[in-house]
Parts: C-alpha cells; sequence; structure tokens
C-alpha cells in the first residue's frame, strides 16, 4: 500500500538528529512495548510480515506523530483484537473479561534464549529456476497493491542491474494476509541515483533494493 | 508486582497503554511476564554492537574469515556466536578506497539485532528513512562525516529479509593490533555507515 511508511525520497521531515550515548530504551514502557510485542508474536498467530502491514495501516496522521514504539504498541493492539486475543474494551482499562482465542502455544521465560538465538528464518525452497541471471538489466514494476508490499514507491517502473541472486524468500505480498509464504527468487537490484532521482542526482550515488521476482520483468520488455 | 493499578490515572499516556495491554495479556495467559522480562534484559545488556565489533575486527585481523565473510557471512557471523532473530540471513557489505556503503530501512526498521542490538531512535524516523536514498551526503554531513566528492557511495534498502553490516574500512597506524583492540575502534554508526571506524588515537 502507499502508506505513511513509505519513507523512501520524502522531504520535509528535517535534520538527522543523532543522540549522543543514547539509551537503548528511553523509558520503561518502552522495554515492555518491545518485550510485549516479542512474546504475544511468540504466539504463533501472525507473521512478521502482518506485523509489518498492521504498522503501516495507521493513519497517516497518527504514524507520523508516533514514535516506533508507539507505533509496535498501537499495531499490536489491532492484531490481537483482530485475531481474537482481546477487545478494545479490555484495551481500554486494562482489564481481562471474556476469554477470547486460544493460542497455539505461550512463550515462557526458559525458552526466551533458544527462541531469539533461533529466529525466525524466511529462506524457503523455490523449484523453479531463477528467472533473472546476475547482470541482467531488469524494470522493477509499476505496481500500487492495496495490500502489503516490500517494493518502494521510489524504486517503481526504474531500470537496474541484478547484483545477487539471494535464493527463495516468503513472500511478504501474500503472507501478510494470511494466503500462504509463496516463496519466491529473491535479488538485490542496484540503481543509479540518476534513474531514480533524475538528471540533477549525485552521479557517485547508487542504491539497491532487495526485490522479489513478482516486483521485476525484462528492461526489455516495453 | 508491576500491575496491580492499571487505572492508575497519572501515568503518561503510553505508559498507561502499555501497562493495560501488558496486563491483559498476562491476566488471559496469553504473555508471560517473566519471558517480557527476558526479552528486555537480551537487548539491554547482551546483544549489542560490541558483537558486531568483534565481526568486523576479525575480519580486519584474519583475512580468512573476511573472506568466509563476503562470502557467507550469516555462517561467519554465526562462527562468533551471534545468531538469531533479525539476523536470519546476513550479509556484510566493505568499505574501500572507492565506495561507502550506508545502510538504511526506508519502510520500517530493519537493522541487524544479531550484531548490532536494537536500532537507535533516529534509525527508525522519518529524517533518516526518508534521506538517506536521495542526499545521503547530506545526512552524513548530520554525522559530521564529510566524505570526498569522489568517493562512490552506496546505499542498501534493507527491503527483505537479508541484514546489512558495514565492514569499515581499518584505520591507519594499527599494524600488529589485537583483535580486542581493533573492535575498540569499531562504533556502531560505523557498521551502518553513517560513520569511520575511530582512528588510533581515539581509542586511548
Amino acid at each position: 500500500m502507499n502508506g505513511p511508511h513509505d519513507l523512501g525520497g520524502q522531504m520535509g521531515f528535517g535534520a538527522v538528529a543523532p543522540e549522543a550515548d543514547e539509551p537503548i530504551f528511553h523509558a520503561d514502557w518502552e522495554k515492555r512495548a518491545l518485550g510485549v510485542t516479542l512474546a504475544a508474536g511468540g504466539m504463533g498467530h501472525w507473521t512478521i510480515d502482518e506485523s509489518r502491514h498492521a504498522r503501516e495501516c495507521l493513519h497517516p496522521a497518527d504514524y507520523y506523530a508516533s514514535s516506533y514504539y508507539e507505533i509496535w504498541t498501537k499495531a499490536l493492539e489491532r492484531l490481537l483484537v483482530r485475531h481474537g486475543f482481546v477487545t478494545e474494551d479490555e484495551l481500554a482499562d486494562g482489564r481481562a473479561r471474556a476469554a477470547g482465542a486460544a493460542p497455539k502455544r505461550v512463550l515462557r521465560a526458559a525458552d526466551v534464549p533458544a527462541a531469539l538465538a533461533r529466529g525466525g528464518p524466511c529462506d524457503r525452497p523455490v523449484a523453479d529456476r531463477p528467472r533473472f541471471a546476475v547482470g541482467a538489466r531488469v524494470r522493477t514494476r509499476t505496481i500500487h497493491p492495496k495490500g502489503h508490499t516490500r517494493l518502494p514507491r521510489y524504486a517503481r517502473g526504474k531500470v537496474g542491474v541484478v547484483e545477487a541472486a539471494r535464493g527463495g524468500f516468503v513472500f511478504p505480498d501474500a503472507n501478510a494476509h494470511g494466503t500462504g509464504e509463496a516463496p519466491q527468487h529473491l535479488y538485490t537490484i542496484v540503481f543509479s541515483a540518476r534513474e531514480l532521482w533524475g538528471e540533477a542526482a549525485d552521479p557517485t550515488l547508487s542504491v539497491s533494493i532487495d526485490a522479489w521476482e513478482d516486483y521485476l520483468e525484462p528492461a526489455d520488455e516495453r | 508486582m508491576a500491575h496491580d493499578h492499571p487505572h492508575d490515572n497519572d501515568l503518561d499516556p503510553m505508559t498507561a497503554r502499555v501497562r493495560a495491554l501488558e496486563t491483559v495479556l498476562a491476566e488471559k495467559g496469553l504473555i508471560d511476564p517473566a519471558a517480557v522480562d527476558a526479552i528486555v534484559e537480551t537487548y539491554e545488556h547482551k546483544v549489542g554492537p560490541k558483537n558486531g565489533a568483534r565481526v568486523v575486527a576479525k575480519a580486519w585481523a584474519d583475512p580468512a574469515f573476511a573472506d568466509w565473510l563476503r562470502s557467507d557471512a550469516t555462517a561467519a557471523i554465526a562462527s562468533l556466536g551471534f545468531t538469531g532473530r533479525q539476523g536470519e540471513h546476513m550479509q556484510a557489505v566493505f568499505n574501500s578506497a572507492d565506495t561507502h556503503n550506508l545502510v538504511v530501512c526506508t519502510l520500517c526498521s530493519c537493522y541487524p539485532w544479531s550484531v548490532l542490538g536494537l536500532p537507535p531512535v533516529w534509525y527508525k524516523s522519518p529524517p533518516y528513512r526518508s534521506r538517506a536514498v536521495i542526499d545521503p551526503r547530506g545526512v552524513l554531513e548530520e554525522f559530521g562525516l564529510r566524505l570526498p566528492g569522489e568517493t562512490a557511495i552506496r546505499v542498501w534498502d534493507s527491503t527483505a529479509e537479508l541484514r546489512y553490516l558495514v565492514v569499515p574500512q581499518r584505520p591507519s597506524g594499527t599494524q600488529g593490533w589485537a583483535e580486542e583492540a581493533l573492535a575498540g575502534l569499531v562504533t556502531r554508526d560505523s557498521m551502518i555507515g553513517t560513520g569511520l571506524a575511530l582512528a588510533p588515537e581515539a581509542a586511548s
């Protein structure tokens, strides 16, 4: 979706503000927000792709007014309601009422080190051979899906070069919507800044994205 | 216990909101508050940029490891004990005299947790995410880094599950240094690309 999260090339947000000796957390609630988000994800009822989509579905005014842990918290609330674990009323006053959906599993403290050390690998076998060879010129498709996608707007309809073929990976555009992992070949595609941003762009700059096969077509196809 | 008073109205809104959320989930048995503690403990005290600094220092000191890091970063990094969440599929990108690498996630906040820990606020915020891909030189200047005009800049937008670690150039004047001393020159920002490794004078 063309949501508030798709920030590449946007203007008006001002200077980057690096903070010297930045603490890992800026408030205790941020710690809990991180831990609760990961622990609730550990129930196994939604994917990382569905989580990301829940964050980017926040209203743009809300998204831009929220810190990142606020965005995570608001998205987690939506996921929990969507999947039947809690109600809006329960979140409003912090009291559990009805039982709600039963979790597939609950992440216990003793299992946290192993779960974090394992992570969630997203590489998957794909039977078909890669459609594009390293070195090939490709054009990213001009698409504006209403659902989740990882093809940023600034890199749509642009010609780039396949720098690496990364193997098969879960396809977020499908997986975010519960329609299965539908793995596809993934490639690193590099663009000149002039292709992305026009003739006035820095000639020494190049930018790459990692793009699934469905995002790409041969550069000479149209 | 910490969750006795979800109704407290003297709390700031996010403290109250997250407390209500955690309380409901714990009451329903959906999360284990001790697991939340363990997660926080991991990222507050165990996983952080010291991991990445060890990787970079070893790559500087050991050419065979550097080659391995180049060809299979996930395995090379795992050999030092750094694996897991948001580091499942690692790529190492090496700065050179000609090219400076910079990592961003324009779409969210993808970051190599297993080697750098949790991302700083600026990495997740709109100014960096919007400008890193269109005006990286301007961004770098805001970090106090002015690169020569002829140095090429390569920006890696982390749009998939690959996580990028920048291997900065080894500072001159560090010949013969042990890995541990070299690691002390490797800053978090140098592994994102918003900085360089420290000069030897800075380490003392």
